[in-house]
């Protein structure tokens, strides 16, 4: 979430976590994120299906340190899988219209 | 049957096979207390402050591997729990930790001893719980006892409100308790080219860590490294899983190691890295770290493979259960040349322990005590000087016998630490090696030691200061010493006296040696006194940043 440092494609990972969905889980992963001092530059976070599991969107800068993130990121308990993609995955792209 | 959730909690600690809690009660904890009072199977500890009760529970998880127990109230009941919950993650203990909160309604509100203690827990735990209402007590309880056993060991949080403590649940039979979940298979091709690199390596050391103990593995480490000759260093908190003086040991690596262990490393082709995390006390500057070795890394926690050396064969499995599929591939090795040269490099770079003759010097008292017990003692130990000292030369033999604070190193650990020890295992004698600095943290528990009557003997190695910040400012800032010495003598004798211990002051005796045989034979709780030379140091020492091999002293 730093304007001066703009990501470029090439630099952009987008995760895609599947987690339970409680009032704490959203302070577990940004906590983690913060306390690994790992920038994270976008979050969404909205719950599917019933309710009762919920999807991060995490737009993150690629990093050497990212797979030890991510390895940290898995051993929360509740976080049920972490997908990882590329900068061509779209949903922060479509997002940028309510940020214009 | 109709009962609280107070009720519901006691009844799944018993059937958890909890028989001893440590804590301190407060408003927000009372429900949970009148339910204790009910239990038949269940001893509730009173420690003197939360801190305390936290370590003694870290006590008895040390030496029993089950999670041990700790409760307090909310607000500052709670927050003083975050020191002894941060020690057991950093080190893997188990525990389960359960605190009362503010009743549901008046969460938000900045009521009376509100804290958000779930917010503040997070980094210190595993994890943790908010419970929202009775029926989650079902669930939750058995999950914290599962998460804190299973894999990578640790502490749990769970913060109750009081009115789920008093809201009425029905229940007919009780959820099955919580147990360690099952390793998973290893990868069995990985386990051969491990083998594979183990039998045709030439200089190959074994460097086992905290791991090895929690997997209760210590046994198979041995093996592994009689069969294969790997000459084996253990971390400050492996100490214990292979005996000291076994022909393989090459003794503690790191920061306070002997000049030849760090030496041995500097030479070793192949490093075997078995539930060890690379910590910087252990492995120094990372970069300089056994240069020339391919490494073998085993742990339980994916996220210790590659985040300080990345491995050549990375196996994240049960440490036990590795090793169990890699023994039967490992060939029967003499390695006599290797072996020749670890034992050359150990008689030119010994570990050196001045005045080890006199039983009121430094390493004379640690091997003092040691000649008057046997393996069945328990050592402990606080945060300091005195504590690499007992490190360095206690001839610790056996796993689970040596209880430190290694990660976070806390002083104040030591005591109820060992109080907790003794609860869970009476029939042994259990020794606390403290610093004058270090006993003053918790000093109220030695009321808790006399009211429980535990066989603890605290051997307080009182060099009238905060002796390892004493050495520091000596070796790196020009011997200005600064808020590092006590301009006061305090008497500890006389205070633990009035705590009700026995006590023994090797100051005054005569024949320190019997004094200290007829204290360590002394049942109870008991102090025992010896002053120590501020100006001795623990050395060799790796400068903080600097590679291993570059030690200062012998
Ligand atoms: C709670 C806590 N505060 C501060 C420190 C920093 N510290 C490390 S060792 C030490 C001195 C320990 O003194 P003492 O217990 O008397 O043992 P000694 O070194 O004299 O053997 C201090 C202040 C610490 N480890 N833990």
């Amino acid at each position: 979430m730093n304007a001066a440092m703009k990501l470029e494609p090439a630099d952009k990972v987008i995760l895609e976590l599947n987690v339970r969905n409680h009032p704490g889980v959203m302070t577990h992963v940004c906590g983690l994120f913060a306390r690994r001092a790992f920038n994270v530059e976008g979050i969404l976070c909205m719950p599917v299906g019933d309710g009762t599991e919920s999807r991060i969107w995490l737009l993150v800068r690629e990093d050497e340190r990212l797979s030890q993130m991510i390895a940290q990121v898995e051993k929360l308990e509740d976080v049920i899988s972490v997908i990882r993609h590329g900068a061509s995955h779209l949903v922060f792209d479509r997002l940028e219209e309510f940020f214009a | 049957m109709q009962i609280s959730g107070a009720q519901l909690i006691v009844r799944l600690l018993e059937q958890q096979g909890i028989t001893t809690v440590a804590g301190i009660p407060g408003g927000a904890a009372l429900p949970l207390y009148d339910a204790l009072a009910g239990s038949t199977k269940i001893h509730h500890v009173l420690a003197r402050h939360e801190q305390g009760a936290g370590f003694i529970a870290q006590g008895m998880a040390r030496v029993s591997g089950r999670a041990g127990v700790c409760i307090s109230s909310s607000g500052p009941g709670a927050t003083n729990l975050v020191t002894p919950i941060a020690d057991a993650k950093l080190d893997s203990i188990p525990l389960v930790c359960i605190t009362g909160q503010v009743p549901s309604s008046m969460i938000g509100t900045d009521a009376f001893q509100e804290v958000d203690t779930y917010g503040i827990s997070i980094p210190v735990t595993k994890h943790n719980w908010l419970v929202h209402s009775v029926e989650e007590l079902l669930h939750v309880i058995p999950e914290a006892f599962r998460i804190a056993e299973s894999g990578r060991p640790g502490p749990v949080w769970v913060d109750i409100p009081k009115d789920v403590q008093t809201a009425m649940i029905e229940i007919d039979e009780l959820p099955a308790p919580g147990k360690r979940d099952e390793p998973s298979a290893v990868n069995m091709t990985q386990i051969q080219q491990a083998a594979a690199m183990i039998n045709a390596a030439e200089r190959p050391v074994l460097y086992i860590g905290g791991g090895v103990i929690a997997a209760e593995a210590a046994a198979q480490t041995m093996m592994l490294a009689e069969q294969g000759g790997l000459p084996t260093t253990m971390t400050l908190m492996a100490l214990g899983a292979m005996p000291v003086d076994h022909p393989l040991s090459v003794g503690m690596l790191g920061m306070h190691a002997a000049r030849y262990t760090n030496y041995v490393l500097e030479e070793a082709d192949l490093l075997i890295v078995v539930g060890a995390r690379f910590d910087d006390r252990a492995i120094g500057k990372a970069e300089k770290f056994c240069p020339n070795a391919s490494v073998i890394h085993i742990d339980v926690d994916a996220a210790e493979l590659g985040k300080i050396r990345r491995p050549h064969i990375g196996i994240q499995a049960d440490v036990a259960t590795a090793l169990a599929a890699l023994l039967p591939h490992i060939q029967v090795k003499l390695r006599e040349n290797w072996l020749e040269r670890v034992r050359l490099l150990k008689a030119q770079f010994p570990m050196q322990m001045l005045d080890s003759e006199d039983p009121r010097s430094h390493y004379g008292l640690v091997l003092a005590v040691a000649e008057a017990l046997d393996d069945e003692a328990v050592i402990a130990t606080d945060v300091g000087q005195h504590q690499m000292w007992v490190a360095q030369a206690y001839p610790l033999r056996r796993a689970r016998q040596w209880l430190t604070s290694g990660g976070l190193g806390t002083m104040g650990f030591g005591m109820p630490a060992a109080i907790g020890a003794a609860l869970a295992e009476p029939e042994r004698t259990v020794v606390c090696f403290s610093g004058d600095g270090s006993l003053k943290m918790n000093i109220q528990e030695m009321a808790t030691a006399v009211e429980e009557d535990v066989n603890i003997k605290v051997v307080l190695m009182n060099n009238q200061s905060l002796g390892l910040v004493h050495q520091q400012q000596n070796m790196f800032y020009g011997e200005r010493y600064y808020a590092s010495d006590y301009r006061k003598r305090t008497d500890f004798v006389k205070i633990a006296e009035g705590f009700g211990m026995h006590t023994f002051d090797l100051d005054k005796a005569a024949d320190p040696r019997a004094m200290l045989a007829q204290a360590l034979a002394t049942k109870g709780p008991c102090l025992i006194h010896c002053s120590i030379d501020v100006n001795q140091k623990v050395l060799p020492m790796v400068p903080p940043g600097a590679a291993n091999t570059e030690m200062i002293g012998d």
